[in-house]
């Protein structure tokens, strides 16, 4: 449970961040530009693992994994997790707009038939 | 039911979902109490919409199925904007809920002067739900009451009264059930007068088929802590 310390930590906290990613509001030019960073970091990062592999092993040894591959593994991982909860965000706020809009939409419909013919059985003027 | 009065300034709000079967005949029981019901129609494919119209109902129809909590949210605007109702009361098509609850519940109101009058079940030994069914009603009212801060014995009751100026205090984003904690939540941070009245929940055949299952408790306390 102890050993490999530095690697535990690192995979916690990022667990951490996306779970609090699903909770908290996120929207906005800020979150878009870490979001496009993070990307670009991503990138720089798979071509050098790429192009030296014994690169990506060394870093995996200094956090305390034995393999780049096992390295590399435990950042998809932590990679699927926060698009799952980003993407659980967009389309809770797209549901939020679909429903405003057909909300919208029923309201006028309704108030648009009442005016024409008023609902039978009742006493109103 | 007879000596009751009419309630001319209250409207009744009814999510109906594929309820054709009952509909009828909770709108018949209700509207010589409540002449003014509008149902607001959650895409049913079985012919609900039409049967609430006839029965005499004001019917808003969503165009494709967007759950009960956003129904609830289209009936509180369409008694905002559409009428000049003091009161509005969310009550259940299937027929669980007591016409006369839901008149004394409104008189409450009125003369305790009250913003929100949220039925309770718990408060006497009328209503017996089975045991694992009181055993997560009860969770859930935990849960509310810790996300909330509010004491209430009974959360996931469908019969509640709330006043004009509480009502235009909810804007309901919960669209599948976890509404229910939600509507709490907004109510009682307008901070206006609120009570539990005691209530009687019919648990016919009908509603205990069409009720929560257990698993769907899952889903709901999951909506309820992710926002």
């Amino acid at each position: 449970m102890l050993d490999q310390p530095l690697i535990k930590v690192i995979l916690i906290a990022a667990i951490v961040v996306v779970t609090a990613m699903l909770t908290r509001s996120t929207t906005g030019a800020r979150h878009q530009a870490v979001r496009r960073l993070l990307l670009i970091g991503f990138v720089g990062l798979a071509v050098v693992a790429v192009l030296f592999p014994g690169f990506l092993t060394r870093v995996a040894q200094f956090v305390g994994v034995g393999r780049g591959a096992d390295l590399l593994l435990y950042t998809l991982t932590v990679t699927f997790l926060g698009y799952v909860a980003a993407s659980y965000r967009r389309l809770r706020h797209m549901e939020q707009q679909v429903t405003t809009l057909a909300r919208e939409l029923a309201l006028r419909s309704a108030v648009h038939a009442q005016r024409d013919h008023p609902p039978g059985g009742d006493l109103e003027p | 039911m007879t000596v009751s009065p009419r309630a001319d300034d209250a409207w009744l709000v009814i999510p109906l979902f594929n309820e054709a079967t009952v509909i009828r005949e909770v709108l018949a029981g209700a509207l010589p109490h409540f002449p003014h019901i509008v149902c607001v129609d959650d895409a049913s494919t079985d012919g609900s919409a039409e049967a609430a119209e006839e029965a005499g109902a004001v019917v808003v129809r969503h165009p494709f199925n967007l759950g009960q909590g956003a129904a609830l949210q289209t009936g509180v605007r369409y008694v905002l904007e559409a009428t000049d109702a003091t009161y509005l009361v969310t009550f259940d098509a299937d027929g669980q809920h007591r016409v006369e609850d839901a008149l004394a519940m409104v008189e409450r109101a009125r003369q305790d002067d009250l913003a929100v009058v949220f039925g309770s079940r718990f408060l006497d030994e009328r209503t017996r739900p089975g045991l694992l069914k009181k055993v997560v009603l009860k969770t859930a009212v935990w849960i509310t009451n810790q996300q909330t801060g509010m004491r209430l014995s009974d959360a996931h009751n469908g019969l509640r009264v709330v006043r004009r100026d509480a009502a235009e205090g909810l804007d309901l984003s919960q669209n599948r059930m976890a509404h229910a904690t939600e509507i709490v939540l907004q109510l009682g941070r307008t901070r206006l007068p609120w009570a539990e009245h005691p209530v009687h929940v019919l648990y016919t055949d009908y509603s205990r088929a069409k009720g929560q299952s257990l698993i769907n408790s899952v889903n709901i306390l999951i909506d309820s802590i992710l926002k």
